[in-house]
């Protein structure tokens, strides 16, 4: 078996099941080939046509020709029982020396007890398929819900679940050491979404940035983290119709409390700041 | 992010070969250059006595306790076991000990000092940790009230600051009482230093995070206490150990009013205010110390009865009956604050602030005080307003009865009742009180406590110089 061949399977969308039944000796060759490398570049994603970027370089808030705002709490805590009440105030959301700032807190403010952010892009910019990723280091502390996610644009034209949600990375607090990547739609949604977890060995994701993504493409979602291709989801994987060959919309946000995560307790430092290095948008130039 | 990388690849199956594979990377090397220091042996005790560590049972301790136990283990060859006595036990009262390393080790590659360990029933072991070395103690480190069950779990106690830990001798220690009187027997196993990676958002705190006010007079010296250090770990659990004074660095922003020694000493030197803070690493400790000087402090008279009239409960001029405590902190009844903890060039003094009430217990032994005819007490009231009407200091003594333990209906006890002009504020009070006084006492041959209760009409006073004579 060549190099070349090896890297032909490298680069099959569905490498992650191919690896594992291929056996020993690719997976040998593919440690030489890459087990060295030495620049700080996940090798796990293969679309690097640039379509969207923020790096965050310029101070104040955040270009709103790229990002918009969802403000208050949503019906019934956005659907999640979450206690925080969003906003656009700078103590809230701000980019400053090249990195944006997230910043949940605990005040009373419009009758909830806690403030914080969540940006997103509907309208600025929706895509079908690509790889999307940002570099984000998290907070901590119970009740903590920092999100990197995706929502269907069609949400004019059909309700959540049917319009497809793919979250990239979402993180419990509590849990400093582990991430989950999912996806919902009809039929396998919220407490029913076809999810996996990663876990940081001998790190935690509130002490250090790392990178969070997904390569999408019909029929298929990667996700993955820093350099590490943890999951694919299929259509095959999902119980329900596959809904996820539409324009998507980006969301970051920082919750607290709410059905997922849990309220915060005494012993939740506040503030809590995600902060987000860059977010960046690859286009599938295999379909689109 | 290479070790990141390699970190994840080696809990793949594949996992002896990627390790040959990983190795042959030559970009590792110059990890492996060191400096010559001290051994980074990280095991302590796996499947025995690693190289160089020692056993040093606590004095007073079932010297026995601890064996090595090939049967019961989590992992390998053996387990560390410890047999906890029962309550009453000849050979000791407790199981403790220290396990230093003789040459010292570098510990400040790792971030925590990991165990398994389970019990022979549910049980919370009293203090275990690292820095215990029957030396300084320098860097000592004290978890409290750590819960054990009966299934092996994996403990961990982390390093307050690994960078000072550049030779340590104490690598392990424990000590522990019998539970409900009851003797059991804990087994650790695999104790290691490790670098966990997931030792994060460290919290350190002096007082316990509280900011505290002091008034002082010159000459005097207080102890930093409530020193402590909270991570955050993979659990998600915040955990806070106690940690020695060393750890920190201490600043006063008045250094001709207080200043602190290594050792965690605050000295009054002069008049006027000063603020104490500690950093711990990089990370400044939540609480503080607000320093009030008054100037110089006038002592209580000192004692100059013969020793052979004095049976002596607290006081430098004489040696002092054991006492258990100076105050019993029994919360939510007692407000009581402060106990044997000021010194003031040389002299020991008990504070007490918050008073309603408070007891000393002096039970083990308790006194015979048949032959004496009096009790002696210095007190300082420091109040802001003189004494009025209402304010009272009653003065208690309890005498426990033949069986010499609190309870069990053979107990007696009485209380004087104290007020102006007999009790003035801003200075020093003696109280020369027949023990004929304390009419309700059946017997003076058991004496077991003596409390002080104002019931909040009185909430500051220094006491000294607690005897009785003849």
């Amino acid at each position: 078996m060549n190099t070349r061949t090896v890297l032909q399977w490298y680069f099959n969308p569905k490498w992650y099941n191919s690896i594992l039944t291929t056996g020993l000796p690719v997976m040998a060759l593919f440690l030489l080939l890459f087990g060295c490398a030495t620049d700080e570049t996940q090798t796990v994603a293969r679309l690097t046509e640039l379509v969207m970027q923020d790096e965050f370089e310029t101070d104040g808030a955040p270009n709103t020709s790229v990002w918009g705002y969802d403000i208050g709490t949503g019906t019934n805590g956005w659907g999640n029982n979450e206690l925080q009440y969003y906003t656009d105030r700078a103590k809230n959301v701000i980019v400053e020396n090249g990195v944006l700032l997230i910043t949940a807190d605990q005040e009373s403010f419009q009758g909830s007890a806690y403030t914080s952010a969540r940006l997103m892009t509907k309208g600025l910019f929706e895509q079908m398929y690509g790889r999307f990723e940002a570099r984000i280091r998290l907070p901590h502390g119970q009740g903590m819900w920092p999100a990197f996610w995706l929502l269907g644009a069609n949400d004019d034209q059909a309700p959540w679940p049917q319009i497809g949600e793919i979250d990239i990375m979402e993180n419990r607090g509590q849990e400093p050491t582990l991430i989950s990547g999912t996806v919902h739609g009809p039929g396998y949604s919220a407490g029913e979404s076809i999810t996996k977890s990663y876990t940081l060995v001998n790190d935690r994701f509130d002490t250090g940035f790392h990178i969070f993504g997904i390569e999408w493409g019909p029929e298929y979602i990667n996700f993955y983290v820093d350099d590490v291709l943890y999951n694919q989801i299929t259509p095959t994987d999902v119980p329900g119709e596959w809904v996820f060959d539409h324009p998507f919309y980006l969301i970051i946000n920082l919750a607290v409390g709410g059905t997922y995560v849990g309220s915060p307790n005494s012993e939740t430092t506040f503030p809590q700041t995600m902060l987000v290095d860059y977010v960046r948008v690859y286009k599938n130039n295999e379909i689109n | 992010m290479k070790s990141k990388k390699n970190g994840y690849l080696k809990t793949t199956l594949l996992l002896g070969f990627i390790f040959t594979v990983v190795t042959s990377c030559e970009r590792e090397i110059s990890d492996n250059v060191e400096f010559a220091t001290f051994p980074k042996n990280a095991e302590v005790f796996i499947d025995g006595f690693s190289g160089g560590l020692q056993y040093f049972p606590f004095l007073g301790s079932k010297f026995d306790a601890f064996s090595v136990d090939t049967e019961v283990k989590y992992k390998g060859e053996a387990s560390m076991r410890l047999d906890v006595p029962n309550f009453g036990d000849p050979s000791g009262a407790y199981a403790g000990a220290i396990f230093p390393d003789a040459t010292g080790r570098n510990l400040s590659d790792y971030d925590a000092l990991t165990f398994w360990a389970k019990s022979s029933q549910a049980a919370t072991i009293n203090e275990i940790g690292f820095g215990n070395d029957f030396g300084e103690n320098k860097y000592l480190v004290t978890k409290a009230n750590l819960r054990i069950s009966t299934n092996w779990s994996k403990y961990v106690i982390p390093l307050p600051d690994p960078y000072k830990l550049t030779l340590e001798k104490g690598m392990f220690w424990y000590a522990e009482g019998p539970e409900n009187n009851d003797g059991y027997t804990i087994w650790i196993d695999e104790i290691q230093y490790e670098k966990l990676g997931t030792i994060a958002q460290p919290s350190p705190a002096i007082f316990n995070g509280v900011d505290r006010l002091e008034q002082a007079f010159v000459g005097a010296n207080l102890t930093m206490n409530g020193l402590t250090q909270t991570f955050n770990l993979a659990s998600g659990i915040n955990e806070t150990v106690s940690v020695a004074p060393s750890y920190f660095k201490f600043s006063s922003t008045d250094v001709d009013v207080a200043r602190v020694s290594e050792l965690g000493v605050v000295s009054i030197v002069g008049i006027g205010t000063a603020k104490i803070t500690a950093v711990l690493g990089d990370v400044r400790a939540k609480g503080s110390l607000t320093i009030e000087s008054l100037g110089s402090f006038v002592a209580a008279p000192t004692p100059t009865r013969s020793p052979s009239d004095v049976i002596s409960i607290f006081s430098n001029a004489y040696t002092n009956v054991p006492v258990e405590y100076y105050n019993g902190y029994y919360a939510p009844y007692q407000t009581t604050q402060g106990q044997d903890d000021l010194n003031i060039n040389g002299d020991n003094i008990i504070k007490y602030t918050e008073l309603n009430f408070v007891g000393i217990q002096f039970s083990q032994p308790t006194i015979n005080a048949t032959a004496m005819t009096h009790l002696h007490i210095d007190v300082l009231i420091q109040e802001p307003n003189p004494i009025d009407g209402g304010d009272f200091l009653k003065i208690e003594l309890e005498d426990y009865g033949a069986d010499g333990t609190f309870g069990n209906g053979d107990d007696s006890a009485y209380a004087l009742t104290f007020t102006s002009p007999t009790l003035v504020s801003g200075s020093w009070v003696s109280l020369d009180i027949p023990l004929s006084d304390f009419t309700g006492l059946t017997s003076t041959a058991n004496l077991g406590q003596i409390l002080f209760i104002s019931d909040a009409t009185i909430t500051e006073i220094l006491v000294d110089n607690i005897y009785l004579y003849r």
